[in-house]
């Protein structure tokens, strides 16, 4: 009896499965997740189109309309000189995004490096994890400030104001939240350096360089993708943090934090200035927390089995 | 255990050797001078002659072992002076880590702050833990019921929604609106009588609640996956095996081997109870430690915020390894060699 005379036919009828289609599958099974997507996608839409679509300009001072309270004419009424709060929040939210998602690529990126180079090199363990040890003793927030504090103004003067500003955020959230990131890649490249599948590439030649890449990346991807969700949330949190003590973006320049600091002063008078952002914020670290909760569940082989 | 205790102490002096290092040259490389928001009319050589009374004209290598031998030796004789009222060499001539702004020791300056933080904070932290671990509790008990479906939302949100917009949000509707609670926390209340400390509960409330659902989030999901593993294991069927009561089971079993990760998780917390209430301080003006580190830092005060960030800094290595230790201590499981 030969092999080829076995028909194979459930493999013909079976739907095609793969690992992103099971993924998939179980992520859209997670509530909280597919509703934390809806809404980051309208967050993602509206601080993308929304500027065009609405057509205020957000440092337009209109001195008759100063302190005006929600109406049709300002959805979200105006702040202390007359601007419009509704075009600030959807201009501020790009910015927010942007420094979020900046921030957590520079981190992933970080983490991902000292993580694989700390697994995978035994040589250079122990210095990249005493190192990581002592980023984690670090009181990040307080060294944010006064990173900041120090910098500020030198930057400023290189990269122009919002430019310098943008870059000296970024930089430092992502060098103080990578640590993280590092462990879990370490701990998952040790256990996998040890597999079968690394071991045959390894007895055919191939250098480290093109196992870390081929091999080894790949498989630490899923716990690279959730800490890449907490990562946004966490930046977000942060520069709306260092915003909202007044040492983030310049006044004229709004972000979201920014623009609650700035709120914050009048909140007897338009509440609706703190309400606006700090929603913003909220939702936007709750949709992603969500989603990264949904991600982490989808891809564990352990729960998406069942 | 010891040979452990004692590794770990032995590996955090260089550690924090690191740490003081890199905060003394981080802000010691500042381009800010502290003579400049004095007045424009003192001439250059005077200028020059305060800042060598700063301490600015030695070296930076010199400045930094000073630094160290004022903030590791001096304040603590100082301290240890204080509180037994012995005179140890001479006390009086004795360096101190000197603030610039305002002129005086900068560890009276913390001492000056620290009862308010540690008032408000601290009670945060304890009110924090008081409503996580009945809620952890309860949620996974009943899994996946109403009431864990509402404490999971919870707790995603108390982790999600950032104190400062918490805080304002507080504000605006009891201070502003309704007007039943002060929006200030005002430290020269003395509590003497009934009406005071009542007043004193009224300020306290909002920043204390405020912290306290951001402590409660973070501790109740880990109480709840921390039950969870606990509640599938083996020994929780043979203790319903043998007929205990449930409640034994629940709160005797299962919930004291719960606890052992949560109590480390609460440890490794301590430290931000002095460094991560920054916010807070500022929305509620508690004239606490977090509020003394942006004043020093508006107002450019090297030796103050220095020392702040070490103290922090240190407070963190030191939880670290109390952490550690105490889960050896608890989990018999667990044994250092």
């Amino acid at each position: 009896m030969s092999d080829a005379a076995i028909p194979a036919p459930q493999a013909v009828d079976a739907p095609q499965r793969s690992l992103w289609g099971d993924v998939w599958r179980q992520f859209r099974m997670h509530r909280g997740a597919m509703v934390g997507m809806v809404i980051f996608g309208l967050i993602l839409f509206a601080v993308i189109f929304g500027p065009a679509l609405y057509g205020v300009d957000p440092q337009f001072i209109d001195p008759r309309a100063r302190n005006a309270l929600p109406s049709w004419a300002h959805p979200m009424g105006t702040d202390n000189i007359g601007r419009d709060i509704f075009a600030q929040i959807l201009q501020g939210g790009r910015v927010s995004l942007a420094v979020g998602i900046t921030a957590m690529l520079l981190a992933l990126f970080l983490g991902t490096l000292i993580g694989v180079l700390a697994g995978y090199f035994r040589t250079l363990d122990g210095f990249l994890m005493r190192t990581t040890d002592l980023f984690l003793a670090l009181p990040i927030l307080p060294l944010l400030l006064v990173i900041i504090m120090l910098f500020r103004d030198t930057l400023r003067a290189m990269f122009g104001p919002e430019t310098g500003i943008f870059l000296l955020i970024v930089f430092i959230i992502g060098i103080t939240s990578w640590m993280q990131t590092a462990r879990i890649v370490r701990g998952d490249v040790l256990a996998l350096k040890e597999r079968e599948f690394v071991l045959a590439a390894k007895s055919i030649g191939t250098p480290p360089s093109r196992i870390i890449t081929r091999h080894i990346l790949p498989n630490v991807l899923s716990p690279i993708m959730v800490s890449a969700t907490l990562g946004v949330a966490n930046a977000i949190i942060t520069e709306s943090a260092l915003s909202f003590l007044g040492l983030g973006f310049p006044s004229d320049f709004p972000t979201w934090g920014r623009l609650l600091f700035d709120g914050a002063n009048f909140m007897t008078l338009t509440p609706a200035r703190v309400i606006w952002p700090g929603l913003a914020i909220s939702l936007t670290v709750l949709s992603v927390n969500y989603i990264g909760d949904g991600l982490r569940d989808a891809l564990d082989p352990r729960i998406r089995g069942r | 255990m010891f040979a452990f205790t004692l590794r770990r102490l032995l590996y955090a002096v260089p550690t924090l050797l690191v740490i003081s290092f890199i905060i003394f040259a981080l802000l010691d490389l500042s381009p800010g001078d502290p003579t400049a928001n004095l007045p424009l009319t003192i001439p250059a050589d005077v200028r020059e002659q305060i800042r060598i009374s700063l301490g600015l004209g030695e070296p930076f290598v010199i400045r930094y072992l000073l630094w160290l031998q004022q903030f590791f030796i001096n304040e603590p004789l100082n301290i240890l002076e204080r509180m037994t009222g012995w005179t140890i060499g001479d006390s009086e001539n004795r360096m101190r880590v000197i603030s610039w702004q305002t002129r005086s020791p900068v560890v009276d300056l913390i001492a000056e702050r620290m009862p308010q933080t540690l008032w408000v904070v601290g009670m945060s932290y304890v009110v924090g833990i008081l409503i996580a671990i009945p809620v952890g509790v309860i949620c996974a008990y009943k899994q996946y019921s109403l009431f864990d479906q509402f404490g999971t939302l919870f707790a995603m949100i108390g982790f999600s929604v950032p104190t400062f917009f918490t805080g304002l949000v507080l504000i605006v509707i009891f201070s502003v609106n309704l007007g039943w609670l002060p929006s200030i926390y005002d430290t020269n209340l003395r509590v003497t009588s009934f009406e005071t400390f009542w007043l004193q509960v009224k300020q306290m409330i909002m920043p204390v609640m405020v912290l306290a659902l951001a402590n409660a989030a973070q501790i109740a999901s880990f109480m709840r996956a921390s039950m969870l593993d606990n509640l599938s294991q083996d020994y929780v069927r043979t203790a319903r095996a043998k007929g205990m009561k449930e409640r034994t089971v629940l709160l005797v079993h299962v919930l004291r081997n719960s606890l052992i990760p949560v109590v480390t998780v609460i440890a490794l917390g301590i430290p931000s109870i002095f460094s991560g209430a920054i916010i807070t301080e500022q929305i509620f003006r508690v004239n606490g430690l977090g509020q003394l580190l942006i004043t020093g830092i508006q107002g450019a005060d090297l030796p103050l915020v220095q020392t702040l960030t070490f103290i922090f800094a240190f407070l963190i290595v030191a939880f670290n390894l109390i952490a550690d230790l105490v889960y050896g201590i608890l989990d018999p499981r667990i044994r250092y060699e």
